[in-house]
């Protein structure tokens, strides 16, 4: 009757708490999540197999996007991958493919060439072989952009930059400064365009552009001395003194280890020279890893309220990296249904394990804190 | 605390200093108002204390000015962003982040305070200031005077000595500047900050001085004194001062209250003095042009069509007596109501003040009047053409809008050329802007680039160009921002002309002052919503935040400006002058 219920009391634990700055899932687990995505994506033409995983980002972002500026950004990625696609077709129609076939579509008048054009074709058969190669491929570029920006609208990128080392941080501020410039020039343009109304202009075509283009930029450059001369005011820029032995050191370190990374980047990629190429990267990235810390040094700068990883965030990240891996894998052990035959043309299959292991993809839609403002629509805009 | 020694600043292409002779300490722990025309050196005397003169802006500094016994010379801004806290002009130029809370620790961080010692302050400061709400909100969503809070709140949290405030007000409804204002009174007093600042709208802050410290014409040497000292001899002073200086009080009030205290006598004399505003339905307009024939007709209508709003069956009255009328107005913006139910009519020859606070619609219902915005629900008709979907060649004949910034109507390199484009939007014949400007702005060449100009001049100059078009009726966005009480006093009488010659005028405006001395009808928003609408004396007489200082002295009787109690008392008062001035005093 009165027993403890386990289950019971274990359930509010478990659900997601609203969202606040405490809690907020860092910018680099959501990155880490959407990267395992793109990754899975990239390991795979099966459009089935892609389409899960674009559902899968786009139900996560639906859930937990917040009402920031930032957070729109996921509709422009959509759109974004569309065009990708449909440019993919267009090119394989007008410009052929390597792909062989057999089924012809229809014919296109073949443009002649000059001999030095050899290899190139313009117009000619279009078989379907082709057109579905083209577009497995462009799927999987789509799907890759949706989830990078999948990853666009759930991070704060302000935050993302934050969690830089100290060394970089004056780049960081140069970026963060760039981003919030360009919404504010985007309002300008259109301010300055209405007001093309009020002295009797039309608002629209190329000429407005251009005659507000002048005012624009002088708004956005008065904006920026002024910016800097409220940043020098509260103190950016501020170092501390650093024994010169340590600035010394510093270089050193930077410019040996940047140097490292580049001798071993190549001997890993050459022919020969795989034996000293990784372990020279390796050593060259803790060089100018340690030349970055030493260099935080110079820096007074403190942080506040970094973000913190706590377990809902290692789930988030583990989720996309998990989705990652198993589609590594299968790749290896399946690689045929990972990439449905096209020469000669089969239906894709969906593979079960594959598929069931995308949707793990889905875990950040149920433990990550939910935005206050989440509500899909607002009841006024239903009616 | 800061100490100025023989300071002269001169611009490099400046053919004299722009200040000189500045010699003067401010204690720690006062609050020191900054007061002088436009263009007399007030931001640059601001910025020698940060520091940002000149080693930002260049220029020459000689004398030495030191903060804390630091000496601005030697010490960069950001040596010094530990004991100065500086806002400029326009908030929205100061902010480095996106949201209140991380502006709030972005001072603290470039300092290296420890975390737990950033945490803390930033949530008393939140605290202090009123934004804990608004804590994780990007700051572009944030209202002027929340901007403005987030902006001083940014400065204050690296705990500096001093303050250093240019226009902290200028750009808030009442309300909003009262909060500011309140939060300042209170670094004073509880934590000892030493506050600079330099503000145009002296009524609001002249009473909250410890000092005032008047720069009277460019280059002059300023004067430092106890506020009612100094205000005798300004040049610049808000109404409460003219009153005072009018009825021959001694010393001088600063605030309502004191006024109110000493005005037993004055009342008592204008008791049998009928207020303008009472009697005639147009009272400032009477004063001064007594022979306006379209006016009292128009003020009448207008009032008539004003009250329609609550007789929704009432029959509506010949069209051609209106130059705008909104019905049941709705606009949405994104999910925000902007407006509900507005209605409202402008009769020509009436100037209507909408008034109300910082996001209350008012900028959006003028957008809507000139067209740049689609009512979502109601119409709008001006001149009887629907706004929005009129051509703006054939628009710009019926209606003007002269926009918040000025800035945004001048695309052209002179005003000549800007005069030119206006004749040729317009379809005036040529030279019919130049005229205008002239009669706005004399003696400004016709080479002077825009931007050099002044902000009343460039106010004047954008009004000239929307005036090209003759459209009968004229939209105003908060007009008086940025101007000193010499270009108002100008912006005032030009509008009264207009007004006369039968224009109808809206302004949108938070200066209850502005208001009070041109305005025939008040009109309230809040919410998007019209919340009183009547002649100007009966809505702002009974209202704390909306009464101009006169107005709040002289209560119950309806007097709203300093110049018709000196036009009433003056007739009064020249036969009797010599045995009545003695007995005040």
């Amino acid at each position: 009757m009165n027993r403890a219920p386990g289950p019971v009391r274990l359930l509010p634990a478990l659900r997601a708490p609203a969202a606040s700055r405490g809690n907020a899932v860092p910018a680099g687990a959501w990155w880490l999540w959407a990267l395992g995505l793109a990754t899975a994506a990239s390991r795979t033409t099966n459009p089935l197999l892609l389409g899960l995983l674009v559902g899968v980002a786009g139900y996560v972002v639906a859930a937990r996007r917040t009402d920031a500026p930032w957070a729109r950004s996921y509709g422009a990625f959509v759109r974004l991958g569309l065009f990708v696609v449909g440019v993919r077709l267009v090119f394989s129609v007008l410009l052929g493919s390597s792909v062989p076939g057999t089924q012809l579509l229809f014919t296109l008048p073949e443009v002649p060439l000059p001999d030095w054009a050899q290899g190139v074709r313009l117009g000619g058969q279009v078989t379907a072989e082709q057109l579905v190669f083209a577009l497995y491929d462009g799927a999987k570029l789509a799907a890759l952009l949706i989830c990078v920006g999948a990853a666009n609208s759930l991070a704060d990128p302000a935050r993302l930059l934050k969690s830089l080392p100290g060394a970089l941080y004056e780049v960081g501020v140069a970026v963060v400064v760039a981003m919030t410039f360009a919404p504010n020039m985007v309002a300008d343009v259109m301010r300055l365009r209405t007001a093309r109304r009020l002295r009797g202009r039309p608002t629209g075509g190329i000429a407005a552009v251009l005659q507000i283009g002048l005012p624009v930029l002088e708004g956005a450059l008065e904006r920026s001395v002024a910016l800097a001369a409220s940043m020098d005011a509260r103190g950016y820029g501020r170092t501390a003194d650093v024994p010169p032995a340590v600035r010394h050191t510093t270089n050193a370190l930077t410019l040996g280890g940047l140097l490292g990374v580049c001798a071993g980047t190549y001997g890993l990629l050459a022919a020969q020279g795989a034996v000293y190429g990784l372990p020279l990267l390796l050593a060259g990235l803790v060089a100018a890893l340690a030349g970055l810390r030493l260099g935080g040094r110079r820096s007074v700068r403190t942080r506040y309220r970094p973000d913190r990883w706590d377990a809902r965030a290692w789930l988030v990240a583990g989720s996309g990296v998990l989705v990652a891996a198993a589609m590594i894998a299968a790749g290896g052990a399946d690689p045929e249904a990972l990439h449905p035959g096209v020469v000669p043309l089969t239906a894709p299959v969906l593979p079960l394990w594959p598929a069931a292991a995308v949707l793990a993809g889905l875990l950040p839609a149920v433990v990550a804190p939910l935005p206050p403002s989440a509500s899909p629509v607002a009841p006024e805009e239903q009616a | 605390m800061i100490r100025f020694e023989q300071v002269a600043v001169r611009y490099a292409d400046a053919d004299r200093p722009t200040l000189s002779g500045v010699d003067l300490t401010v204690p720690e722990g006062e609050l020191v108002l900054l007061v002088g025309p436009s263009g007399v050196g007030k931001s640059t005397l601001l910025g020698t204390v940060s520091g940002l003169v000149p080693h930002f802006t260049g220029g020459v500094l000689s004398g030495r000015v030191t903060v804390g016994g630091r000496d601005t010379r030697t010490h960069k801004p950001r040596e010094l962003a530990d004991l100065v806290g500086t806002v400029g002009q326009d908030p929205l130029a100061h902010f480095v982040t996106a949201t209140v809370e991380d502006e709030l620790a972005y001072g603290m961080e470039s300092l290296g305070l420890a975390p737990d010692v950033m945490r803390r302050r930033v949530e008393e400061t939140l605290d202090l200031l009123g934004l804990a709400e608004l804590r994780d909100r990007p700051i572009a969503t944030l209202s002027g005077g929340q901007q403005q809070r987030v902006a001083i709140g940014s400065v204050l949290t690296p705990h500096p000595k001093v303050l250093v405030l240019d226009e902290p007000t200028s750009a808030l409804d009442p309300a909003a500047a009262e909060e500011v204002l309140a939060v300042l009174q209170r670094l004073v007093h509880d934590l000892g900050t030493t506050v600079l600042m330099a503000e145009h709208r002296l009524e609001r802050v002249v009473q909250y001085a410890d000092q005032v410290l008047l720069l009277p014409s460019p280059g002059a040497a300023p004067v430092l004194g106890a506020p009612a000292d100094v205000m005798a001899l300004s040049p610049v002073r808000p109404p409460v001062v003219e009153l005072g200086r009018l009825a021959g009080w001694e010393p001088l009030p600063l605030s309502v209250r004191d006024a109110r205290r000493r005005s037993a006598p004055l009342r008592e004399r204008l008791a049998q003095i009928t207020p303008p505003a009472a009697s005639a339905p147009i009272g400032p307009v009477t004063a001064a042009a007594p022979a306006a024939p379209p006016a009292p007709r128009g003020g009448l209508l207008g009032r008539l069509l004003g009250g329609r709003r609550t007789t929704a069956g009432a029959p509506a009255p010949s069209e051609a007596a209106v130059v705008a009328r909104a019905d049941g107005l709705g606009l949405r913006r994104g999910r925000v109501e902007a407006l509900r139910r507005v209605t409202l009519s402008v009769a020509p020859g009436e100037t209507v003040a909408l008034m109300g606070r910082n996001g209350a619609g008012k900028s959006t219902l003028l957008s809507a009047l000139v067209g740049m915005l689609e009512p979502t629900a109601g119409s709008v008709l001006v001149g009887g053409l629907h706004p929005f979907r009129t051509a703006p060649r054939e628009m710009v004949r019926r209606v003007g809008l002269v926009p918040q910034e000025p800035r945004d109507l001048l695309y052209a390199d002179t005003v000549a050329a800007e005069c030119a484009a206006a004749d040729s939007d317009a379809g005036a014949p040529p030279g019919s802007c130049r005229a205008l400007v002239s009669e706005l702005l004399p003696g400004v060449p016709d080479a002077t680039h825009p931007r050099d100009l002044s902000e009343g001049q460039r106010l004047a100059l954008a009004l000239a160009l929307v005036l090209t078009a003759r459209p009968p009726l004229l939209l105003l966005d908060e007009p008086t921002r940025g101007l000193d009480y010499a270009a108002k006093a100008r912006l005032v009488g030009v509008l009264r002309g207009l007004a006369d010659e039968g224009h109808a005028v809206v302004l949108a405006t938070h200066d209850v002052e502005l208001a009070a001395e041109l305005a025939h009808r008040v009109v309230i928003l809040a919410d998007g919503e019209v919340v009183a609408d009547g002649p100007t004396a009966r809505v702002v007489v009974s209202s704390p935040a909306f009464a101009p200082q006169t107005a709040k002295i002289l209560a119950p009787q309806e007097w709203l400006t300093v110049t018709q109690v000196r036009t009433a008392l003056g007739p009064a008062r020249s036969p009797e002058t010599g045995p009545s001035t003695g007995s005040p005093a």
